[in-house]
């Protein structure tokens, strides 16, 4: 085999992804524009930021459901401080995401160092977030600030008239910097290692307790950014928004070829995986009679797919190393 | 052999270390020398990953020191030994296999740009490191993709590119093939001529005196001896390995009558690939069989495929009239009135949390079934009945097992096959990590039992018991039962010798 096996699930993502555009393509031409692209940036910016923080917490073989009410309570959060105080925009973000990544840093202390289940820790934290959420306020709060004004006119032409808004570039750099982290540098190694074997990795010298805390830290610091980006996209907070997103960001890290068993996973297929799952909903409005759970439904059907993928490639590896390979 | 006439490379000073119920290490010396491969041999629970543990500091030893060049030192932890210069590979690769070769070598100290890993640097040096151990890969690869030689190989090359004094291999061979190993042992030769201490451990013989230098025996958590391999025989090591220092009270007990009559059970041809080879075995009433060999040569092995934990693939079992056994499942195995004690009590055995009472009761639920429920009262009878019986020392049938001596664990699991009044009990290492006393009490036990009628498999490595209680003894080796001898033959000698007989040389 010359491929790589670890490249096999991001390349399947890839030929999918290319496939489903294809099939977009043939049926309304208006779809390879740099617009539709632009629009898909734009649209799945906040799902894309939140999604690359989840690639990170399956690589190492955990999860975080807290993400989803984190970015609600963000929005409200920024919404609340925008109409209460007079505090500058950038202001309310810097201490939105140090909240964020401290209550992530939190949820990565209790796993380690209390021997918890990721998944029942994080689940505390979603509705610890969400509850937040709700004491800060229960209705919507509309954001109306210069800056937000500002920000949302933002946006570099692309040629062909399409528009990469700041948001769409924001998820693009984030991908590109969480690529970067996971590939590049020691902090990303271990994080693959602690996936591949959190026993075997300690033993030789990963520090365990302070990987884990960064990598939940990651994750709340991203679904912060993914929340201040959801409140640019939506101009307002509302502690009732992004419900399920934890579970749309999984999906996309799966589709995008991350073992959900930990140790393997690339952040660019996580992009493609978002890219994916929006082109899906981009295809429905386009075509406009069909019901939005269509969604849904192909979601269902390319996670199932993909993780019968996964498990193929882990028989074949196995078998092979058996066979003496 | 590198004599030196200063310190020795690592030294080990009166090692004690404690387990509840057991003394694991009892004041063990130990020496490496700088450029020699020194063995550490010993059965199961004899202590030799005890004291590779106390010297990683895996394990906080109880007393004793610990000497690196002459100076006291004292690891914390595997990582903390390894910054000492004292590296460990161990039979299960303990690396990253979703990892690729280079990543796995150089995890934590990466070549690092600006921050940056240098995927490149880290190949090239990859590929350096892995070339003086005669391996050239590609280390872009992930680990997976290679064979559990190469595997071992790497694992070596990390340890002692992160130690560099003492390298320390727990039964690296364990799961290789002769090319395989020949692979590992190039590396490890080489290793020693650079002059590194390495300290191997493993029960394959051959291995032992093809490639170490000196030998050291434990046995019991306690040192027997330290020989240079070259002035060492087989017979001599078999001799240290399973010993004979068994209590007199013991050996002056006189053995039942041998049993005579028809056959009980008869197994033929019963075997299972890659476990052990097929043999025949006939077991009377009220009869004794014992199995003598070393760790790993099949005695285990040849106690699980009777009883169905691993089920066999060829050969047939029948009753003594004649009619036929179906033996694929330990259920099957209890329905036919077998019992099994397994040798690791507390993987295996005993469940530690569950109290002397619910233990002794579970087999003899599992036979009734689940839906019937054995009334509380029965059971409470049924356990003080058998704490009396059997001596259990217990305050009482609530304390949960875990908190018994071993030898009390092993009574209470005697107890559990007990009450499901088997007809056939096998039982491996029943005298496995308790005290003399508790030992002798188990050896009457036996005694008892077939006295009663009850026909006995009992797997051990005290030869010495074996020839107290057995009518008949099978020799097994390199996964073949090689020699029976009986009566009057059943010495230590007999056994030793066909033990520790070369391969090619047929005993009979």
């Amino acid at each position: 085999m010359s491929l790589n096996a670890r490249l096999l699930p991001l390349a399947a993502t890839l030929v999918i992804f290319l496939v489903a555009y294809a099939v977009c393509y043939a049926q309304y031409p208006a779809m390879l524009s740099t617009r539709v692209i632009g629009n898909l940036l734009t649209d799945n910016a906040f799902l894309g930021i939140v999604a690359v923080g989840m690639t990170f917490v399956i690589i190492s073989g955990g999860i975080d459901l807290s993400v989803g009410s984190v970015i609600a309570f963000a929005g409200v959060f920024i919404a609340v401080m925008l109409r209460d105080t007079s505090l500058h925009p950038l202001t309310v973000f810097s201490l939105l995401l140090l909240l964020t990544t401290l209550f992530g840093a939190s949820m990565g202390a209790v796993i380690h160092y209390l021997e918890m289940p990721a998944f029942i820790v994080t689940l505390a934290g979603m509705f610890l977030a969400r509850g937040m959420a709700y004491v800060l306020s229960i209705d919507a709060v509309p954001i109306t600030h210069e800056f937000y004004d500002y920000m949302q006119r933002l946006y570099w032409l692309m040629p062909g008239k399409g528009r990469l808004t700041l948001i769409g570039g924001l998820m693009l750099l984030v991908v590109v910097a969480g690529s970067l982290l996971a590939h590049r540098t020691r902090f990303g190694m271990n994080v693959y290692a602690i996936g591949g074997g959190a026993q075997t990795a300690s033993l030789m010298g990963v520090p365990l307790a302070r990987t884990t805390m960064a990598i939940y830290a990651l994750s709340g610091l991203l679904a912060g950014l993914a929340g201040i980006v959801f409140s640019i996209y939506t101009s307002a907070g509302y502690s009732l928004a992004t419900v399920g997103v934890e579970l749309d960001a999984i999906a996309a890290v799966v589709i995008g070829g991350t073992l959900l068993t930990g140790g393997s996973g690339f952040v660019a297929g996580t992009l493609i995986g978002v890219l994916i799952m929006g082109l899906i909903q981009t295809y429905i409005i386009f075509d406009g009679s069909l019901s939005s759970w269509w969604t849904k439904i192909l979601i269902g059907m390319l996670l199932f797919a993909f993780i019968v993928l996964q498990k193929g490639l882990v028989w074949t590896t196995a078998k092979r190393r058996i066979a003496g390979g | 052999m590198p004599q030196s006439d200063n310190q020795p490379l690592l030294r080990a000073r009166g090692l004690r270390k404690v387990f509840p119920g057991t003394i694991a290490l009892d004041g063990v010396d130990f020496w490496l020398e700088a450029g020699e491969v020194h063995a550490l041999l010993g059965e199961n629970g004899a202590g030799k990953s005890t004291l590779i543990k106390c010297l990683t500091g895996a394990y906080r030893r109880d007393g004793g020191d610990i000497l690196l060049n002459g100076d006291m030192i004292d690891p914390k932890g595997t990582i903390d030994a390894q910054a000492y210069g004292i590296g460990t590979v161990y039979q299960e690769v303990n690396l990253l296999p979703n990892l690729t070769v280079a990543e796995n070598l150089c995890l934590g100290h990466q070549p690092t740009r600006f921050g940056m890993i240098s995927t490149r640097a880290m190949n090239r040096r990859a590929r350096e490191v892995l070339s003086q151990f005669g391996l050239d890969i590609d280390v872009a690869r992930s680990l997976a993709s290679y064979s559990v030689a190469v595997q071992q190989v790497i694992a070596i090359a990390r340890a002692v590119t992160l130690s560099g004094k003492v390298l320390i291999l727990d039964e690296p061979t364990a799961s290789l093939d002769s090319h395989e190993v020949d692979l590992v042992f190039g590396v490890v030769r080489s290793l020693r001529e650079r002059g590194l201490g390495i300290i191997f451990i493993s029960h394959f013989l051959d291995q032992i005196f093809e490639i170490t230098d000196r030998v050291t025996v434990l046995r019991n958590g306690r040192l027997v001896g330290t020989e240079a391999t070259r002035d060492i025989d087989r017979v001599r090591l078999v001799n240290l390995m399973l010993g004979r220092e068994l209590e007199q009270e013991v050996r002056s007990h006189g053995k039942t009558h041998a049993a005579a009559g028809e056959p009980r059970l008869t197994f033929t041809g019963f075997g299972r690939k890659g476990s052990i080879e097929p043999f025949d075995l006939s077991i009377r009433p009220g009869e004794v069989v014992g199995i003598a060999g070393l760790l790993g040569s099949g005695r285990t092995e040849t106690a699980e495929v009777l009883f169905g934990v691993a089920a066999h693939d060829s050969g047939e079992a029948r009753r003594g009239d004649g009619t036929a056994l179906r033996l694929t499942s330990p259920r099957e195995a209890i329905a036919a009135g077998f019992g099994f004690c397994p040798e690791d009590r507390k993987t295996d055995g005993v469940i530690a949390d569950l109290t002397v009472r619910e233990n002794i009761a579970l087999a003899l639920q599992a036979r009734i079934g689940w839906m019937r429920r054995i009334p509380a009262r029965e059971q409470r009878a049924m356990a003080n009945d058998y704490i009396r019986k059997l001596d259990i020392r217990t305050p009482d049938a609530e304390k949960p097992v875990g908190l018994l001596s071993g030898g009390n664990q092993q009574k209470v699991m005697l107890a559990r096959w007990l009450v499901t009044n088997p007809s056939f009990l096998i039982l491996d290492e029943p005298t496995r990590g308790i005290d003399v006393g508790a030992h002798a009490e188990i050896i009457r036990l036996i005694e008892d039992l077939c006295a009663q009628g009850m026909s006995l498999l009992v797997i051990s490595s005290e030869l010495d018991e074996l020839v107290a209680y057995s009518h008949r003894v099978i020799v097994v080796r390199d996964r073949h039962h090689v020699a029976e001898l009986a009566g009057g033959d059943i010495t230590t000698d007999n056994m030793v010798r066909a033990i520790a007989a070369p391969e090619r040389e047929a005993i009979n």
